[in-house]
């Protein structure tokens, strides 16, 4: 898959912001007034920047408001609904610690709730789509809460939390890469059922339908080394795991917590680089791109 | 509405022959010249003169190599649109119902003025027939020429799709699978007409009529063959008696 | 309707109005429907009406409103103001270019009319341009058949008085078998498509003889991927196993060809080798009944095949007897040949089995009486029902026009020509060699030539030759080197003109060819020879006047271009005179007509010819007065008559009684008939007259009714064909007009009257090499016509060199992978892609799809010129060097027909460079470059 930045950005920011608001939603840390109101600020500017981001994406922005219509069936508009809702909720449970130094603890349960609920759909979107088998398992909505909840643990300064979930998402993020690898081949479809011509033979893409591009290869085409990928994995399994583990064991210091951030959220980035571009469309086998 | 319907009043969609199907690409162009006249926004084409050109089309022809374990390879020309998937994942993940199947006909549409160009729904689609319009921003994809096959303007015999009234060799026809004594719904029993991919759960509509088995000449008809080639004599000189002979009897 | 769903409408109107003309994306001349809105093109569908295309229509004939639309169409006329090939023009007026024509053509024709040469491409007006030439009265005419695929007519028409090409097909409604040998597209493209299907739709066999398994070979049944080069030896192998089986039509072969009749055996006398005639003429043959020699047309005659007669103590024999002694020969049995052809003998002896069988056991007889030539009265028609197919893949060799032949021959012995089941002609076939005229080349200083230029030889007589034995035309056609070179020879043009041999000429004039870069072999050789100068600084071709519709790379080379208009803007005429639209069952013909208005400064070549035709006095375009006898070109089409009643429609002329068909006076209102009739005219041959065409009195009625002859001309099909055995017997020393020595032994070893076949690939050293390179024409691309329409060219924007897996393994290609190729002549370094339905020694591209950078109007990034490449560079219009002092042709020896497909080269793994090679450098655009971006709806 084409794996374009406002996505990448969208779900890693959206995720660490979401996964902010939950602890937040749930008291932790226990912060009011102007604390909260950073707190509150860092975390609406991730979940918001991500969603604002997510609609660079989109060919008609201004049309946006249209997707929130389809909840019965479309991960996509649950999302919008969960994220809007969680906003809302947190926007309100917020308001009170910050304004009113109020802990409305139904409210902001019930916010983070759907600030979860917002990354497990969004998780969906992808997890849903049997077109792409490296997506379409449980471990995708694992692997975005694992990686939501860490970078919000992370960002709440939640330092044990923060390390036992980065383990997880690590863990996670692993074998998901490793199961991924197999995927497409384990998924029952290949060039023989993309043409139904495999009873006579061993089936090879010959000349493609055109010379040139088009939005399919470019969209689903993408294809990215394993070298290039095995040293991206290590990269981002160092930055997003390894290194904020040593740097959170570390005494801690703001300075030493953002580095530990920082590193985490640039390692999530390569992370979600390589989700979307390792991931195999099966259109590509009619391209013979597999 | 993303929803599918349960069921469809009728089931369009296409056979498409790969055994007759020459590759020309004349379905191609003809569907890119009837739907950039007509339904929703024209297909554009960027850098159309230049380095990398690259343009909208709702209907693509593939071509693939077979080796069978013995014999020759062989090369299938493969035309590939929407296949109109009875449970079409292409719908139900559109967050704005812009993507609908008709309850009608089953035709899969795009309502354009409706759509926020997210990509979803091509993601969704495991045939690649979706594609994205670079200038207008919205899905396009095929409508089965809903606007021709309908369309009171058109002469009776028109009412088919530009592809299937273009295609030179007669490799695509176009019926309803609900109707078992419609034309598809009996070649695709006669010709034992095949879903791609079923295994994605789709339900495509649209059927391939596999390629008939080939360069058989010599290995399956040798022995009927052989006697056909029987000398009439081993010299030269006995095949003019034998000439001679058998001109007596005409 | 459920509420959620949206309403659309689904009858919205389609245009404001339909216009019916003809379409000139390629040459197959379909119907099309222009739909029109606001005055403007809005879509292009088949018409259902149309005999040609029944409403299909191909990717071309769709993507019309494109080149109609490209940027890359010429605007205004230009005149030269850089040096050649440089691109830098400035747009004159109409007056002042056909001053600057006048100014350079009426001397030439007031001193020595030869000193023109007029060549015209992809004509489809040769009936016209070939009047305007012989008007002038230079011999140097000829459109584009020499390269392209006289070996195919001229073996037809001489075999059997009609070809292949576009001139006939296989009975498709009645066919069972049908065997394709080296086509991948051909002029009658849908047709061809649409028979296809049809019989694949009934279950009958295709199968496809070709090298490589794309397109028709792709869906073929069985696929023989034989070895370029060797069909000849594959067919005759077949003929090989018929005859000794005796799976021949005996019944046919007597009635209806040469092979009862009589070779002359006496070796002493000067017509060692003819056939026996009586005094008026006329071929005789052993009458079973009477027992004695009687002309072949007499009624109530049995010709007798195995009868010999014996004269004067010399014994003469027949065709049949000379054909069994030489085909029977153990040189032509399966496991000899299948080598050479690549195909294993089992597999060739199951396809003659295959053809045997189908022939003769699955015969049927169609319940129509009709009558024969000599007078006899059949209850029905037999049909045989196989078919064959062919085109350039057998003629584009050296040996194409006896390959050519030999695929008549099986036909024939297998009597499926002309009868159900097998392959017909289109009017105006059948036609002998006979029915045709001779060349002419009687040049006289301001006036016309003495007849017209094209024809057919019968023997050293009729040769292009001048009194001092040179030859007369610029392009050598009939001369020893070529004499049944039957279409001229435009490829060899530019190098003669260039070299002086046989003389030098002032003006080349051009129509439709792009001569600079895919129509010639050695495109960069043409290039120099195009803009060589001599020690004065003039160019060796003086002048050059050119007239295209479009900034093809040829448009350069130009000194005075004559902007044509596209296909939707003007008159066309597609005659009875000329190439035809006819079907088997129907002569029909056809027009273009201005559905639109050219927005640019540009005219109708046709029209344009009219006008100079005036301006330089030539009698068949100026009145008495001396005035302008046809304004345009649709007033020469309603008005001129070739012959009293005969004029270039044959649809809505005029009788006393009113309108008629075929002959008939001028009609003020004919165009406005074709108009109302969707641009096309048919006339349906009589259900009595269907089959046995050459020999069928109601048919040859039937065509001299309608004009196309003038008397019934019932013929032999010529097994054995004697014009050529003349020539052999001038280079055995017999006769006045003598071959040049050192042609003497080729002339002998090639024109042999009974169809051979020999090895071309040793003369382009096939052991050094061992690979051939062939070209392909894509389906949906057009020569070089296609790449400026943004549509198509997206499906072929470039051209890999397609290699078979052993090679690509054998080299360590892969995919993406770059080759040197190398042939005699030069190299090019080129992308590959691996192919495994391909025949182990061959590789190939598409046609014409590499571009020169700034031609068409396209970017100098494009695609077309930094990864597409010409194959063309690698060939050459001489075979390499023998050894023997000489320079061969590198075209067929009997017409001259350039051998595209005798290409030998071998290939090496290169690295990747930045563009294909050669890259040459790139032309000033005379038109601009075209827009980014498409998206348009007409009327909207
Ligand atoms: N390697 C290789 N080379 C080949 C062949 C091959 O098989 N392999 N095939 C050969 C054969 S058979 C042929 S016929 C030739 C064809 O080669 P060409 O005859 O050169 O064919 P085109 O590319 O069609 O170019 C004809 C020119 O006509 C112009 N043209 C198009 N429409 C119009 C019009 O309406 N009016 C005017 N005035 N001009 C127009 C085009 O712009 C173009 O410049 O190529 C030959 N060259
Ligand atoms: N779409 C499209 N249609 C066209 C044209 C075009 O440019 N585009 N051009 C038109 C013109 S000018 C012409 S002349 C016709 C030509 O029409 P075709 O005769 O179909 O011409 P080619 O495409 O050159 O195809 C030649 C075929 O012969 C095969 N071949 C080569 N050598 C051999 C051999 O030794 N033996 C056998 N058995 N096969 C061999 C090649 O693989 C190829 O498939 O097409 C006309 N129609
Ligand atoms: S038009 Fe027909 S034959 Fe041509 S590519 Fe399409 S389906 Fe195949
Ligand atoms: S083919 Fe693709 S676009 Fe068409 S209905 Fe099926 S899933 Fe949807
Ligand atoms: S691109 Fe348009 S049609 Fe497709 S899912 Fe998004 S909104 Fe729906
Ligand atoms: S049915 Fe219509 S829209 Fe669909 S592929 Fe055919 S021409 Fe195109
Ligand atoms: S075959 Fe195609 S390009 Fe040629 S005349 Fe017919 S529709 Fe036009
Ligand atoms: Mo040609």
């Amino acid at each position: 898959m084409h794996p374009a930045p406002s996505v990448i950005f969208f779900t890693v920011f959206s995720g660490i912001g979401f996964g902010l608001l939950f602890f937040l939603g749930l008291g932790i840390p226990a912060v009011t007034g102007w604390t909260a109101f950073a707190f509150f600020v860092i975390a609406y500017l991730c979940a918001v920047g991500g969603l604002i981001s997510s609609t660079f994406h989109l060919g008609h922005p201004e049309r946006a408001l249209k997707a929130f219509t389809q909840w019965r069936s479309s991960w996509l508009s649950r999302e919008g609904w969960c994220a809007v809702i969680a906003l809302i909720l947190m926007g309100l449970y917020g308001a009170g610690l910050v304004f009113f130094g109020q802990h409305w603890g139904l409210i902001g349960f019930l916010g983070s709730v759907f600030s979860v609920l917002t990354v497990f759909t969004t998780s969906m979107i992808y997890t849903q789509l049997k077109t792409i088998p490296r997506w379409n398992t449980p471990l995708t909505p694992a692997m975005f809460m694992s990686f939501s909840l860490s970078g919000g643990a992370l960002l709440a300064g939640q330092t044990t939390w923060a390390m036992v979930l980065i383990a997880i998402a690590a863990a996670i993020q692993i074998v998901l890469w490793m199961q991924g690898d197999g995927a497409l081949a384990g998924s029952g479809t290949d060039l023989a059922t993309a043409t139904g011509l495999g009873t006579g033979g061993s089936v090879r893409a010959f000349e493609p339908p055109h010379t040139g591009t088009n939005y399919l290869l470019k969209e689903f085409a993408y294809t990215v080394g394993r070298k290039h990928s095995q040293k991206l994995r290590i990269i981002s399994i160092g930055l997003f795991a390894v290194l904020p583990v040593v740097l959170l064991l570390l005494p801690f210091s703001h300075f030493i917590a953002l580095l530990a951030v920082a590193s985490h959220v640039a390692g999530a980035l390569a992370a979600r680089w390589l989700f979307f571009a390792e991931a195999e469309h099966v259109v590509g086998l009619y391209y013979g791109k597999r | 509405m993303t929803t599918l319907p349960q069921t469809t009043e009728r089931k369009l969609g296409l056979v498409i022959d790969l055994d007759t199907c020459v590759g020309c690409h004349a379905c191609v162009i003809s569907c890119k010249g009837w739907n950039t006249e007509n339904y929703g926004a024209p297909l554009s084409d960027t850098d159309a003169y230049g380095g990398d050109p690259s343009g909208t089309f709702l209907n693509r022809v593939h071509s693939y190599e077979v080796q069978p374990e013995a014999g020759a390879a062989q090369l299938i020309h493969f035309p590939k649109s929407c296949l109109h998937c009875e449970d079409a994942p292409c719908v139900t993940v559109c967050p704005t119902g812009a993507s609908y199947k008709r309850v009608e006909d089953g035709i899969v549409l795009v309502n354009e003025t409706d759509c926020i160009g997210c990509g979803l729904c091509a993601w969704a689609c495991p045939y690649g027939a979706r594609e994205m319009d670079a200038v207008e921003k919205v899905m396009k994809k095929c409508t089965l020429c809903v606007d021709r096959i309908y369309n009171e303007n058109l002469p009776e015999e028109d009412r088919e799709p530009a592809c299937v009234r273009t295609c030179p060799a007669g490799a695509r026809h176009f019926g309803d699978f609900a109707d078992p004594d419609s034309n598809v719904s009996k070649l695709t029993a006669e010709r034992g007409g095949m879903e791609l991919m079923p295994e994605q759960g789709t339900k495509p509509v649209n059927r391939y009529l596999p390629p008939r088995p080939k360069d058989t000449i010599e290995t399956d008809q040798i022995d009927i063959l052989a006697p056909y080639l029987a000398p009439v004599a081993e010299e030269a000189t006995g095949f003019l008696g034998w000439l001679d002979k058998t001109l007596e009897k005409l | 309707m459920p509420k959620d769903q949206p309403t659309i409408d689904l009858s919205p109107k389609v245009s404001d109005e339909v216009r019916k003309t003809t379409c000139y994306m390629c040459a197959c001349r379909c119907g099309i429907n222009v739909h029109m809105k606001d005055g403007e093109v809005a879509y292009i569908e088949g018409n259902k009406d149309h005999p040609v295309n029944k409403g299909v229509l191909c990717a071309k004939g769709s993507a019309g409103i494109m080149q109609v639309n490209a940027p890359s169409r010429l605007r205004a006329p230009l005149k030269r103001v850089g040096p050649r090939g440089s691109g830098e023009f400035e747009e004159i007026s109409w007056d002042e270019a056909l001053e600057i024509a006048t100014d350079w053509l009426a001397p030439i024709r007031k001193d020595d009319p030869s000193k023109l040469a007029f060549f015209t491409g992809r004509d489809q007006s040769q009936s016209f341009t070939s009047f305007f030439a012989q008007n002038f009265g230079t011999p140097n005419y000829a459109a584009h058949g020499g390269f392209c695929s006289v070996n195919m007519a001229a073996a037809g028409i001489y075999t059997m008085g009609g070809a292949f090409w576009e001139f006939g097909q296989p009975d498709w409604d009645h066919t069972k078998l049908f065997v394709l040998f080296g086509v991948a597209e051909d002029h009658d493209s849908n047709p061809i498509k649409m028979g296809i299907g049809k019989i694949k739709a009934r279950g009958a066999r295709v199968v496809g003889v070709n090298p490589i398994r794309t397109g028709y070979n792709a869906v073929a049944d069985d696929w023989f991927g034989i070895t370029p080069g060797t069909d000849g030896l594959l067919i005759l192998s077949i003929v090989h196993c018929l005859m000794k089986a005796g799976r021949i039509d005996l019944d046919y072969l007597a009635r209806f060809t040469n092979a009862p009749c009589f070779v002359n055996g006496d070796e002493k006398s000067p017509e060692f080798g003819l056939l026996l005639r009586d005094d008026a003429g006329k071929e005789l043959v052993m009458d079973r009944a009477a027992g004695k020699l009687t002309p072949f047309d007499q009624k109530g005659v049995k010709p007798d095949l195995s009868a010999t007669y014996r004269h004067a103590g010399v014994t003469h024999r027949t065709v049949m007897h000379h054909m069994a002694e030489r085909y029977l020969q153990d040189e032509y049995t399966p496991e000899a040949v299948a080598d050479r052809v690549g195909i294993p003998a089992p597999r060739i002896r199951a396809l003659a089995a295959e053809i045997a069988r189908t022939a003769f056991e699955e015969a049927f007889e169609l319940d129509q009486e009709w009558t024969d030539f000599r007078g006899e009265t059949h209850k029905t028609m037999t049909g045989r029902p196989v078919s064959f197919h062919s085109m350039r893949g057998i003629s584009a060799h050296a040996n194409g026009f006896q390959t050519c032949r030999a695929l008549h021959v099986l036909q024939i012995i297998l009597g499926t020509v002309e009868v159900p089941g097998g392959f017909r002609f289109k009017p105006p076939y059948p036609k002998p060699a006979t029915a045709h005229p001779k060349p002419h080349c009687g040049v006289t200083p301001a006036a016309p030539l003495d007849g017209p230029h094209l024809g057919f030889v019968h023997g050293p007589d009729d040769l292009a030759l001048k009194e001092d034995g040179t030859p007369a035309r610029i392009d050598k056609a009939f001369t020893w080197e070529n004499p049944m070179s039957a279409h001229g020879l435009m490829h060899m043009v530019i190098s003669n003109a260039h070299a002086g041999d046989p003389y030098k000429i002032d003006t080349l004039f051009m129509y439709m060819a792009n001569m600079s870069w895919n129509s010639s072999m050695n495109t960069r050789g043409v290039i120099d020879m195009l803009t060589d100068q001599d020690e004065e600084g003039e160019y060796v071709i003086p002048r050059i006047i050119y007239s295209d519709a479009y900034s093809s790379e040829m448009v350069a080379y130009a000194d005075l271009i004559l902007p044509d208009t596209t296909y939707l803007e003007r008159h066309d005429c597609i005659s009875l005179l000329d190439r035809p639209i006819c079907e088997a069952d129907a002569a029909a013909d056809a027009i273009r007509w201005p559905v639109i208005e050219p927005d640019r400064d540009v005219r109708g070549f046709q029209s344009v010819l009219c006008d100079l035709g005036a301006r330089l006095g030539l009698p068949g375009f100026t009145n008495e007065d001396g005035s302008q006898k046809y304004a345009d070109y649709g007033d020469y089409i309603v008005n001129h008559q070739r012959k009293p009643g005969i004029g270039p429609l044959a649809g809505w002329r005029m009788s006393d009684k009113g309108l008629t068909n075929g002959r008939g006076d001028v009609n003020e209102g004919q165009l406005d008939s074709y108009i109302n009739n969707g641009g096309f005219w048919v006339g349906h041959i009589p259900d009595e007259a269907l089959y046995y065409k050459p020999w069928n009195s109601a048919y040859q009625d039937w065509a001299v009714e309608l004009g196309l002859f003038d008397s019934p001309q019932p013929y032999l099909f010529s097994l054995y064909v004697e014009p050529m055995r003349r020539f052999q017997l001038a280079a055995e020393g017999h006769g006045d007009r003598q071959p040049p020595e050192h042609l003497r032994a080729r002339i002998l070893e090639t024109m042999d009257p009974l169809p051979i076949w020999y090895d071309p690939a040793p003369d382009n050293r096939a052991e050094a090499y061992p690979i051939t390179a062939l070209t392909q024409r894509p389906m949906a691309m057009y020569h070089s016509w296609g790449s400026q329409n943004a549509w198509l060219r997206q499906l072929h924007g470039h051209n890999p060199l397609y290699v078979p897996t052993n090679l690509m393994r054998l080299h360590g290609l892969t995919d993406g992978d770059w080759a040197r190729v190398i042939s005699p002549h030069g190299e090019i370094t080129v992308p590959v892609l691996e192919m495994a339905a391909l025949n182990p020694n061959t590789v190939w591209t598409w046609n014409a799809i590499g571009k020169r950078k700034g031609a068409w109007a396209l970017d100098e990034d494009a695609p077309e010129a930094t990864r597409g490449f010409l194959l063309n560079h690698l060939i050459h219009e001489l075979l390499p060097p023998k050894g023997d002092g000489l320079r061969w042709s590198n075209s067929d020896p009997i017409t001259g027909q350039a051998a595209w497909f005798d290409l030998k080269v071998r290939i090496e793994k290169a690295d990747a460079p930045a563009e294909s090679q050669p890259s040459l450098a790139p032309i000033k655009s005379p038109v601009g470059k075209g827009p980014s971006k498409l998206s348009w709806k007409v009327g909207k």
